[in-house]
Parts: structure tokens; C-alpha cells; sequence
């Protein structure tokens, strides 16, 4: 799989893959999109990396374990759920908060943290499965 | 909204548990004075509560807490009155002392902060079950006692006796609790109460209720597991591996009264009837005779402590069960005289295991002039023990007497139940206090027998609990003005439901009294048995050794038992012949699907064919394209790859039928699955070809047709039906004026079904580490990634071998 072609592409198109993921990450409310998608694709660029350089370049790029991103992706759902215990409602009501910033409104709220949870959670279990998978190949 | 007084109150509950985190941390900087730091925590509770006694005494009650789950009513919510205070202020109060003994106990231990953090969350456990108001409140503190307590047990867990006890503890109790919350679910069903304090009301309509028995049992099964009742008093003897602190805490002042608490609490709602009182009393004599007479064939300090114990619950049980009300005064005084001196007496085993290094009563003597303190705790434990006058345990026994002699002696000789209730405490009563003299006598007096490690008096925080406690019981034993007033009305009262007054005498008073002479019998058959007691042990261990079994036995076979039965049966079902598993879980799919739509007749008419858009048929066409090519692939890789196409096919069809989420996700999923089926493919080192004879083909050919032409007609079968948009309507007209999202598919998942996508997440992520696992094992270990561990089993390095 290593071909010159292949490794050369590989990194623009994983910038693209990874940016695109935060994108549909982030549109996800209002178009179709979401954490889950989101979190697939960017799994999708972890492990095309992995193929293109090999497995231990990608644990040198991402410096923590992916299951740590797909702990903290639950750790973060959860917290963004708990938020509601300051306002005294039950767990994981919607809060919202909507910035005016020059002439867009900027809305920021317990969901949106619950759906970014959703993505690094789904990135870092597919990831660490699929750099797994592909380490073992490497040591053929 | 929240008082300061709930708040307070709702923290005696919590404090512990904060204090437990940053245990370990002050372990770390405080070193050997961290007992003295750390009891500070469970001071303040004892001083906290001390200031509700003037309104409790006034038979006052307080009530505190915060709703939890208020779409089913429940609170997390607590209540004050006599006998939780008491509890909390014996609970709290010995805690003091537990902390700064352990400070002592275990100074040096390299694991002390973390003794700390599971003593205090025990603590904490303890005084949650005991104030707690809600049923379901009640039942999780109920819970964690039993596991702070597991772990408290296996706390040495470096050696196998402990590992077992503490399991053992934890099956037993944990079982026991579990029947308990059926009993308390249906406590709830039938009166519509949660609360404890509500359910008073009901005192009397409950035990005329056709649930009342199983009821009854399951709420019997709770308190007689945790107090160690026969037949399940075994696990409390094997609980002493644990460290001494933790055994006079939890293993004879508190955890263990929690299933005598938890009558005591019943007792109004539940009490009363024939069959609460023959259960209790029969079961609690037994365990009282069980335990008194075990007491005696042991030779070790803690496991002759630990005996007694076991009698005391029996005796403790027996008395709920006679129910009357001098049985309840006993109950409350004996309550107190027990936790007393029973806390002092393991403090003082302790600290003779500490100072000499051996618990075995036949290699100790002559401690006393070395250890003058503990010599002192130990004389007024084992007066404790005896029911000596001047301490409260004298008048416990008066009452206890006093409860089946309300008629005089005639009148006992009339009621033979009475007559053998009578005897059995008494016998019960004087083998303990022969176990306590020969612990008292053989210990400290005597001549002085060589140890293992030379005999020197403990530090402060080693004698002095065990001092105040015996100070206590024979203040409490002196003072019984002070007693009658703060103790025995407002604990028994709520207890037997009604106002309670004790009246108790020290004066001449006490001669005129039947149940006085029933004491002086007690003390003499005692000193008998202290007497004999050489003789009498030899003899019950060449009984036992005739006998040859034991309810631990049982346990044993049993937990073995269990563990033959699932590993057979895992055996059985996870034989590891990968396509006998698919086959098996298609065949049950295919089942699942077709035999109701025949069995229900609901098999839908052909649908009509409506034309298709040319682009349709493409879309088709494609998919089609794509499985004749799975079909026809020389090799795996092809056919995998080939899959994919039919897969995106299907994306493309909700792209066209209006679920780009759907179709979006799919592209996804179908990219990712050929990536990780050809990875997976690559690491099972299979074959290029998948060759296969043909009667598999024709199986899983035949296998394959049935399951895709059953969902095909499953899926038609549903279109019969219109479809029901309640849901849908609600979620397209609420998603943005509630969820401010215009995507429906997306406000689903991260608003209106948070939970259940929460859940998945955590699914996913354990799914992952799962397969990582399986990944590791079979590859012989990672190169990156920490806490994965070499192969070990022989298959792996044969095969790296070959």
C-alpha cells in the first residue's frame, strides 16, 4: 500500500478528511451532519494515515492513546449532561446560550458538548481498533 | 429549594465520603498523625448530632433531603428521631475512636490512606442506612455498606483467606439486600409510600395484607444476612481477616446491627404479628446458642470476639421477635452495652495482637502488669460481657429477663414457649460471659508467656477508645436517670410505636425483682463455664471433627458449584467455531422473522410495482451488480470490496428517498467496515480463496435467501400498516422552537434522546476496548499502549513458535 503516490496524497487529503470532520461535526444541528458522521469520518482519516505511514507515526501525530479520546469524548457527554444540575432541571436538558458577535449569533449549548463528546468518542474507538488492526500488519 | 438544615443534614451522610477522597493525599503529608487529622471528620458529626438530642429527647423528629428522581417520587431524603440519633451517635462516636486506632494500628501500612478512604466511606455508608428516610435511599446505603465492607475485608489482599471471606461477606449480604429491595418495592406498591416515616401510619394494615408474608421474608432475608442470623451467621467469624479496626467497627458495633436496626425500624409497620415473632424468635435463639457455643471451641481473640458477636445479633433478634415492651427497652440498652464493650473488646484484642504478635489465648498470660490501660478496657469490656451491675448491660439483662416474666414466675412456668425463651438467653448469656472471662483471666492474669515479639503497652489512640467506651457503658449503666430520659424513651418508643417510659432501679428495689435472680444464675453458671471451659472445647472440636461439615463447606460447594455450571456452559456455547456461531445467530434471525408472520397469518400481498425513474433502476442495478459480483469473487478481498458497492447502493437510495443523515452515515459505515474486514481478513492469515464444499455453499446460500426474502417480507408487512407520524409530527414541530435545530435526525440524538445516546457511546467505547483485547491476546502483545499485558497462555507461543 506504501506507493509513492499514496504517501505523498495521503497527508492533504487527511488535513481534508480531518477539517471536513470537524465541519460536519459543528453543521450537524441544522444540516445533516452530526457527531457520529463526524466522529466516522475523522476515524475514516486516522486509519487511511495509518496505512499511508504506518502506525507508529500516527501514535507520534496523535500523542495520546485513542482510547483516551474515546474516554474523554463520554467523560465529556456526560459532563455536558450534569451541566443541568446548576440550574436544578434533570439530567441532560438542552441549555442554551446564543452570542451576538458582530451579525451572526453564535449559539453555544449543553448539546453541542454532548455531540462533540458523541464524535471524539466514536473517533477514538474506531481509530484505536483500526491502528490496532493495522499495527499487526506492519509487523508482517 | 434546599435548607441549610438539609444540606447539614444530607452532609453527615457525605462528609465521609469527601473526607475518603483526599484521604490517600493527607495520608501523604501528615504521615503518622493522620488519624488524629482524619477523625476530626467523624468528630464533627458526633457534635453535629449531639445538638438534636434536646428535640429528639422531646420526642421530636426531623425530617431533610432533596428530590432525586421526582417523576417517580423519590427523594433522597433522611429522617431524625431516637434510634436513627442513637445509631448515628454510636456510629459516629466509635468512628472517632476507629480512625485514630487504625492511625496507630496500621502506622507504616503502605496502602493507610486507602484504609482510611474505605474506613471513612464506610462510614459514611453506615450513617446514610441509618438516617435514611427513603426506602430506594435507604437500600443504596444499604448496598455500599456491603461493599465498603468487601472491601474492607479483603483490604490484606495479597492473601487468599481474605479474598475469600471478603467475597463471601459480599454474596451473602449483597444477596440478602437484594431480596430486601423486592420486599421494599412491594412495600411501596402496596401502601404508595417510599418513606419510612409515612409508612407508620400504616402500622397494623399491612400485616392484614395478602402480600404481608412474602413481604416479610424478603425484608427478613435483608436483616438476618446482614446480621449474621443462622444460617447465614458463617460469613461474620470469616470477616475477621480483615484488619482489627475494621472487625470492631463494622463486625461488632455497626454494619452488623444494620439488619437488627432495620427490624427495629420495621418493627411498627411489619411487627406484631405470629409470625414476626415466631421467625425472629426461633431464628434468633438459634443463632444466640450457635454462636455462644462456637464461641467456645475457639482459641484465637477475634474469632471468640466474633462468635459472641453472632450470639449477641441472635440474642439482639430473639428480643425484636418477643416484641414486648420490656423486650424493646433490652433491645435498646443491650444495643448500646453491645456496641460498648464489644468495640472495646476488639480494640483490646488488637492491641494484644499488636504488642505481642499473636491473637491464641493458650499462648498468652500475665499481660496485665505490662499493659495496664488495656488491662483496665478489658475489665470493664468483660464486666460489659457479664452483665455486671454498675454497667448498662446489667439492666439489659434485667429487661431481657424482666420481658418473659411479666407474669412472675408462675406465670412462666404456664407458657412453655416463655419457659424455653428464658433458658435459651440464659444459657446464651452465660457462655458468653464464660468467653469473656477466659479472654479477661487467661490474657492478662497469670503468668507472663514468652511471645513473638515482646510485650509492651500501646500508644494512646490503641487504649484510649476502648477506655471511653467502657467509661460509657458504665456511665450509662450509673446514671439511669440520665438513661431512662435519653435513651429509653425516645429510642424504644419509636421502635414499639408507642410512648416508652423505662424505669429502672439501683437500689433495694432490685432484690424484690424475679429477673434479678435469673441474673444471679446467669454469673454462676458463667463462672462454670469459664471453669470448665478447657474441657468443654475439647470436647465441641472432637464433635465438629466427628461431624465433618459446615455451612462454610456449603458455601464453598455451592460458589463451586456455580462456577463449574457457567464454565460449562460457556463451554458449551462458545465452542469457538466461528461460522457455527453465525449460523446459529442467522437461523435464530430467520426464526424470529418468519415464524410469527406465518403463525399470525400476517403475510402481506404481493405490493404493486410502481414504475421506477430510469435512475432508479440504476441505483439497482448497481446494488445487483454488486452482489453477482460478491458471488462470483475469486478471492475474499474481491468479494469484500464488492459488498461495499451493493452498500453504497443502498446509500445512494436514502440519499434519493430524502435521509441524508442516513445515506451520509452509510457511506461512512460501508467505507470503514471494507477497511477493517480487509485488516481483519489480512490479520486472521486466512486463505486468498474462499473455497468452501458444497453442501456449505448450498447452507449458507440456502441460509442467506431465507434471511433476506424474511426481511423483505417483514419490512412489506410493516407498509401494510400506516404509518404513525405522532412522533414525527411532534419532533418537526418542536425541534426548533424547543431544541433550536433545524436537523430532526441530529436534535434526536444529542436532545430527545440524550440518554439513550449516552448510552451507545459508552457501548461503543466498551465494544472497543473489548476488541482490543481480543486483538492483543491473539497477536502476542503491543508494541505501544500501556496495560496490556504478554500471552501467557501456551497456544500463543506455539503458534509465534511455528
Amino acid at each position: 500500500m506504501k506507493t509513492v503516490i499514496f504517501r505523498t496524497i495521503a497527508p492533504v487529503l487527511v488535513a481534508i478528511m480531518v477539517v471536513f470532520s470537524v465541519f460536519v461535526l459543528l453543521r450537524g444541528h441544522n444540516e445533516p451532519g452530526g457527531g457520529f458522521i463526524g466522529g466516522l469520518i475523522a476515524a475514516s482519516a486516522v486509519a487511511l494515515y495509518g496505512i499511508a505511514v504506518g502506525v507508529e507515526e500516527v501514535r507520534k501525530a496523535l500523542r495520546v492513546d485513542p482510547l483516551a479520546i474515546a474516554g474523554f469524548g463520554v467523560l465529556l457527554s456526560s459532563l455536558s449532561g450534569l451541566v443541568s444540575i446548576a440550574y436544578q432541571v434533570p439530567f441532560l436538558t438542552g441549555l442554551w446560550t446564543i452570542f451576538h458577535f458582530e451579525n451572526t449569533e453564535i449559539a453555544v449549548s449543553s448539546p453541542m458538548f454532548f455531540d462533540i463528546g458523541v464524535y471524539f468518542a466514536v473517533l477514538g474507538t474506531l481509530a484505536a481498533v483500526a491502528l490496532a488492526l493495522e499495527e499487526d500488519e506492519d509487523q508482517k | 429549594m434546599l435548607s441549610d438544615l438539609d444540606i447539614s443534614i444530607c452532609l453527615i451522610a457525605i462528609a465521609p465520603f469527601i473526607a475518603a477522597i483526599f484521604a490517600p493525599v493527607v495520608q501523604r503529608f501528615c504521615a503518622g498523625m493522620t488519624g488524629w487529622v482524619l477523625s476530626v471528620v467523624p468528630l464533627s458529626i458526633f457534635v453535629f448530632l449531639t445538638s438534636f438530642i434536646p428535640e429528639i429527647a422531646g420526642g421530636g423528629f426531623v425530617y431533610a433531603g432533596f428530590d432525586w428522581v421526582a417523576s417517580y417520587g423519590l427523594r433522597f431524603s433522611f429522617f431524625i428521631d431516637g434510634l436513627s440519633l442513637t445509631f448515628g451517635l454510636l456510629i459516629s462516636g466509635i468512628g472517632t475512636f476507629i480512625v485514630l486506632y487504625s492511625g496507630a494500628y496500621l502506622e507504616g501500612h503502605h496502602h493507610q490512606g486507602r484504609f482510611f478512604a474505605f474506613i471513612l466511606m464506610f462510614m459514611g455508608s453506615m450513617l446514610g442506612l441509618v438516617f435514611a428516610d427513603n426506602m430506594i435511599t435507604l437500600f443504596a446505603f444499604w448496598e455500599l455498606t456491603s461493599i465498603t465492607s468487601f472491601l474492607l475485608i479483603g483490604f490484606d489482599n495479597v492473601r487468599e483467606a481474605s479474598r475469600r471471606a471478603a467475597i463471601q461477606a459480599l454474596v451473602i449480604t449483597g444477596g440478602g439486600g437484594l431480596a430486601m429491595l423486592a420486599g421494599l418495592i412491594m412495600l411501596q406498591q402496596l401502601s404508595g409510600q417510599w418513606n419510612i416515616s409515612g409508612l407508620f401510619q400504616y402500622a397494623g394494615v399491612i400485616a392484614e395484607q395478602e402480600l404481608y408474608l412474602p413481604i416479610l421474608l424478603l425484608i427478613l432475608a435483608g436483616a438476618f444476612t446482614k446480621s449474621a442470623q443462622f444460617p447465614f451467621h458463617f460469613w461474620l467469624p470469616n470477616a475477621m481477616e480483615a484488619p482489627t479496626p475494621v472487625s470492631a467497627f463494622l463486625h461488632s458495633a455497626t454494619m452488623v446491627k444494620a439488619g437488627v436496626y432495620l427490624l427495629a425500624r420495621f418493627n411498627p409497620i411489619l411487627g406484631g404479628t405470629v409470625e414476626w415473632g415466631v421467625i425472629l424468635s426461633i431464628f434468633g435463639g438459634v443463632t444466640l446458642l450457635w454462636g455462644a457455643t462456637m464461641a467456645l471451641k475457639q482459641t484465637d481473640l477475634k474469632q471468640m470476639l466474633a462468635q459472641t458477636t453472632v450470639a449477641s445479633l441472635g440474642l439482639l433478634v430473639m428480643l425484636l421477635g418477643i416484641g414486648n415492651e420490656a423486650a424493646i427497652i433490652a433491645v435498646v440498652l443491650y444495643l448500646v452495652a453491645h456496641a460498648c464493650y464489644k468495640g472495646a473488646m476488639f480494640m483490646v484484642a488488637g492491641s494484644v495482637d499488636h504488642a505481642t504478635g499473636t491473637r491464641e489465648i493458650t499462648a498468652l498470660g500475665g499481660l496485665g502488669r505490662i499493659m495496664p490501660f488495656t488491662l483496665a478496657a478489658a475489665i470493664i469490656g468483660v464486666a460489659g460481657m457479664a452483665g455486671a451491675p454498675l454497667t448498662v448491660a446489667f439492666f439489659a439483662k434485667e429487661e431481657m429477663y424482666a420481658a418473659l416474666l411479666h407474669d412472675g414466675l408462675s406465670g412462666l412456668l404456664a407458657q412453655p414457649q416463655d419457659l424455653l425463651a428464658i433458658a435459651v438467653i440464659l444459657v446464651g448469656n452465660a457462655l458468653m460471659m464464660g468467653v469473656g472471662l477466659a479472654i479477661l483471666i487467661k490474657v492478662f492474669f497469670g503468668t507472663l508467656k514468652p511471645t513473638p515479639v515482646q510485650p509492651h503497652e500501646g500508644s494512646l489512640s490503641l487504649w484510649a477508645g476502648a477506655l471511653v467506651l467502657g467509661v460509657l457503658a458504665v456511665f450509662t449503666g450509673v446514671a439511669i436517670g440520665w438513661t431512662e430520659q435519653y435513651l429509653i424513651t425516645p429510642v424504644a418508643s419509636p421502635i414499639h410505636n408507642l410512648l416508652v417510659n423505662g424505669q429502672l432501679y439501683l437500689d433495694l428495689t432490685l432484690f424484690t425483682k424475679p429477673q434479678f435472680y435469673v441474673s444471679v444464675l446467669t454469673w454462676v453458671l458463667g463462672v462454670v463455664v469459664f471453669w470448665q471451659i478447657d474441657e468443654i472445647r475439647t470436647r465441641l472440636r472432637a464433635f465438629s471433627r466427628v461431624l465433618n461439615w459446615s455451612f462454610d463447606a456449603l458455601f464453598d460447594w455451592l460458589m463451586f458449584g456455580l462456577v463449574r455450571l457457567s464454565d460449562a456452559l460457556t463451554r458449551f456455547w462458545h465452542h469457538g467455531r466461528l461460522e457455527l456461531y453465525l449460523l446459529v445467530v442467522f437461523v435464530g434471525f430467520a426464526a424470529a422473522v418468519i415464524i410469527p408472520l406465518v403463525w399470525e397469518n400476517a403475510l402481506p400481498p404481493m405490493p404493486e410495482l410502481t414504475a421506477l425513474p430510469f435512475y432508479e433502476w440504476s441505483i439497482l442495478l448497481i446494488a445487483a451488480i454488486g452482489l453477482v459480483a460478491v458471488l462470483i469473487a475469486r478471492t475474499r478481498l474481491v468479494a469484500i470490496v464488492s459488498l461495499g458497492i451493493q452498500g453504497f447502493a443502498v446509500a445512494l437510495i436514502f440519499l434519493l428517498f430524502g435521509a441524508p443523515d442516513l445515506s451520509f452515515t452509510q457511506f461512512m459505515v460501508e467505507t470503514l467496515s471494507v477497511i477493517i474486514l480487509a485488516l481483519v481478513m489480512t490479520r486472521l492469515h486466512l486463505d486468498q480463496r474462499d473455497s468452501r464444499i458444497f453442501q456449505d455453499v448450498f447452507r449458507d446460500g440456502g441460509l442467506a435467501v431465507i434471511c433476506g426474502v424474511g426481511v423483505t417480507v417483514l419490512m412489506l408487512a410493516v407498509l401494510q400498516n400506516p404509518l404513525d407520524m405522532r412522533l414525527s409530527d411532534l419532533f418537526a414541530a418542536t425541534s426548533v422552537p424547543l431544541a433550536h435545530g433545524h436537523n430532526i435526525v441530529n436534535v434526536i440524538l444529542v436532545d430527545y434522546r440524550g440518554l439513550d445516546t449516552l448510552g451507545e457511546i459508552s457501548v461503543v467505547m466498551t465494544a472497543g476496548i473489548a476488541i482490543l483485547a481480543l486483538i492483543r491476546i491473539r497477536g502476542g502483545g503491543p508494541q505501544t499502549g500501556a496495560g496490556a499485558k504478554k500471552p501467557d497462555s501456551r497456544g500463543n507461543r506455539t503458534e509465534k513458535a511455528a
